[in-house]
């Protein structure tokens, strides 16, 4: 589907398939404001050592007197002006914010990083030899998709126990059918194609014909679900913290914060739970506007 | 249509089997339950007998196949903790989930199907992207967020409904209900509208789709062009056939809401079989779990089987597939 090469002299730039990507994307408002937010939250997430007012888990910088103030209070003791208030145990919960961010995000990304990789794998090799091991693998897939991904990562961590491995193992066995079962359905179509018999032909190796050939023209739907998967990691990573079976009480994710948080909440110490969860949310609808987006793009019904 | 019948009841009894292996295996390598239940200062004689009165002194396969075997005659062990019977136990919990998703679930349809067809209807109009932007928040937004948001707005700023516990319940029969007192209504509203938005979002999306694949079809064309009234077309021609998908998806996602239902339920304190699960899965109270979880396999399984021998019954093109 690539436009040949053609120079001519009204354009001076050429028009590839990434470029065309390119001007697509940024031509929607609401796609962009959400790449604009994933960005925006990010960088002080990864930068959270170096920027965060306080080490939130250096207990000897807390001190209790400090603790459960409301946004805006500056700290009798170290002088800082806490922006969001401080927790319980007199954490600044703005730093506290960002650690946990950092902790949902590498969770998510490593996560669905190591299921794309799996299931990419598995649904590529069911796709184009077929058979029994297609049969085997899509049976597999069958019956894990048949059960909501709660229930598989809940039995997960009560199998393997608590710990930010852990998690991430269990969100790796929870998405990497949705992957295996996505890349297969495309892989099926490609196969047949011609490009693919001209490989044949040629007796090109499998290995090189599945890496070089079917996987590029499988990508498309890859990277949608990919992006809209990473949110629902995260989503379900701070599900199973909340829950309290998640990541461990040393590396609190934001899922972890809320639940701290929640107790106080009723007594009307909102602060605590309420600014992780903004977060939380600002997040996850940053890349879901984003891959709502791609999806209508990288759609190959809705391009010309 | 029997034989297919017969042939997916043979491979929901595979699942239940592989999945009890699964289960019973992956949880036998929890941590010892015993190093919970004695005192510290207990000697190894008093550990020993412990082990032996729970059978944890046998291998693991003499364990599964008595497991396996009490297991079909509904004895999934004692709990740990309370000593009652495991299947009990969550029997007892079960009305007060059942009755959460049963009222979570009636809200996403009575709200998630008009609005997917108005949003199908005109899908150019703001109003449906509106409605559109709405449902990408709802599903995408974990549950345990969309409660917190809510207890917050409802329970401690207006201060206008509870944020936890069941209330006041009737007994019909060995069964309490909280629908039938107003206090059980106010204590049901925050949760079944936690679980009912994101399964609203969901129907949303679905009838959308449906009424989007329906509209242009000639049988629609013909019903207008024969001048009926539009709401005739819309309760009769559009409304029948948009229901496959939206019974098929509701159908699955109820015991995706009994499984979610483990969320919302510990957010708000719902006294149902998902909160017992937590509890059970943080105090290491393995046959609550192991009872919970086939119990669970079991019901999908058989969810999953009625949801497609229905499909069958009211698609007549499905049933030609199946004959091919």
């Amino acid at each position: 589907m690539s436009t040949p090469t053609t120079v001519s002299p009204t354009t001076t730039v050429e028009e590839t398939p990434f470029r065309r990507f390119v001007v697509q994307f940024t031509e929607n408002r609401l796609a962009m404001a959400g790449l604009i937010l994933m960005i925006l939250l990010a960088i002080p997430a990864f930068g959270a050592p170096w920027i965060a007012p306080q080490n939130p888990y250096d207990i000897g910088a807390l001190d209790i007197l400090d603790s459960q103030m409301p946004p805006g209070s500056v700290a009798e003791v170290s002088g800082i002006t806490h922006w969001l208030g401080t927790d319980s145990q007199a954490r600044d919960v703005l730093s506290a914010v960002l650690y946990g961010m950092r902790t949902s995000l590498l969770v998510a990304f490593l996560s669905v990083t190591v299921s794309l990789l799996i299931g990419t794998t598995v649904g590529l090799c069911a796709a184009y030899f077929g058979g029994w091991l297609d049969a085997l693998l899509m049976r597999i897939v069958d019956i894990q998709l048949s059960f909501p991904a709660i229930l598989v990562a809940l039995v997960m961590l009560s199998v393997l126990g608590q710990g930010l491995d852990k998690v991430i193992i269990a969100l790796i066995i929870v998405q990497w059918a949705y992957f295996a079962r996505t890349v297969r359905g495309t892989a099926l179509v490609e196969r047949n194609r011609e490009y693919i018999l001209a490989a044949r032909c040629l007796s090109l190796g499998w290995r090189r014909i599945i890496a070089r050939h079917l996987l590029p023209n499988c990508l498309p739907p890859l990277i949608v679900i990919a992006t809209i998967d990473l949110a629902n990691a995260i989503a379900l990573e701070a599900t199973l913290s909340f829950l309290g079976v998640g990541v461990p009480v040393t590396q609190p994710s934001l899922g972890m914060l809320i639940a701290n948080g929640f107790e106080f909440m009723l007594s009307g110490q909102y602060w605590i739970s309420f600014f992780p969860g903004i977060a939380l949310a600002l997040a996850i609808v940053g890349i879901n506007l984003v891959g709502d987006h791609l999806r209508d793009i990288l759609n190959p019904r809705n391009a010309l | 249509m029997p034989v297919f019948i017969i042939n997916r009841l043979f491979q929901a009894f595979g699942v239940i089997l592989v999945m009890s292996v699964l289960v019973f295996v992956g949880l036998y390598l929890i941590g010892d339950p015993t190093s919970m239940l004695v005192s510290p200062e207990a000697t190894e004689i008093e550990r020993q007998a412990l082990r032996k009165a729970l059978g944890l002194d046998q291998s693991i396969w003499v364990q599964y196949l008595t497991f396996l075997g009490n297991a079909a005659q509904g004895d999934f062990g004692r709990s740990f903790l309370t000593g009652q019977p495991a299947l009990q136990l969550i029997i007892e919990r079960m009305p007060a989930t059942v009755e959460l998703v049963i009222v979570a679930m009636t809200f996403s349809v009575l709200v998630g199907v008009p609005l997917g067809i108005l949003a199908g209807l005109r899908p150019k109009a703001p109003s449906s992207k509106a409605i559109m932007t709405g449902s990408i928040l709802g599903f995408s937004l974990p549950n345990f967020w969309i409660g917190l948001m809510l207890i917050m707005l409802f329970a401690v700023y207006l201060g206008v409904l509870p944020a936890s516990a069941r209330g006041e319940t009737v007994s019909v029969g060995p069964v309490a209900l909280s629908i039938l007192t107003i206090d059980g209504w106010q204590h049901l509203a925050l949760p079944a509208l936690t679980l009912g938005l994101a399964k609203a979002a969901l129907m949303i999306r679905v009838t959308r789709a449906a009424t989007r694949e329906v509209l242009p079809m000639d049988y629609i064309k013909f019903a207008r062009a024969k001048g009926l009234r539009p709401s005739r077309i819309l309760n009769v021609h559009l409304l029948k056939n948009i229901l496959i998908p939206i019974i098929t998806v509701a159908g699955l996602e109820f015991g995706q809401a009994i499984a979610f239902a483990v969320v919302t339920e510990s957010v708000f304190s719902w006294p149902g079989m998902g909160k017992l699960l937590i509890d059970s899965i943080i105090t290491l109270d393995r046959p609550v779990v192991v009872a919970y979880l086939i119990m669970m396999v079991f019901f999908l399984v058989i969810l999953n089987l009625v949801v497609d021998i229905l499909y069958m019954a009211i698609d007549p093109s499905a049933r030609e597939k199946v004959r091919d």
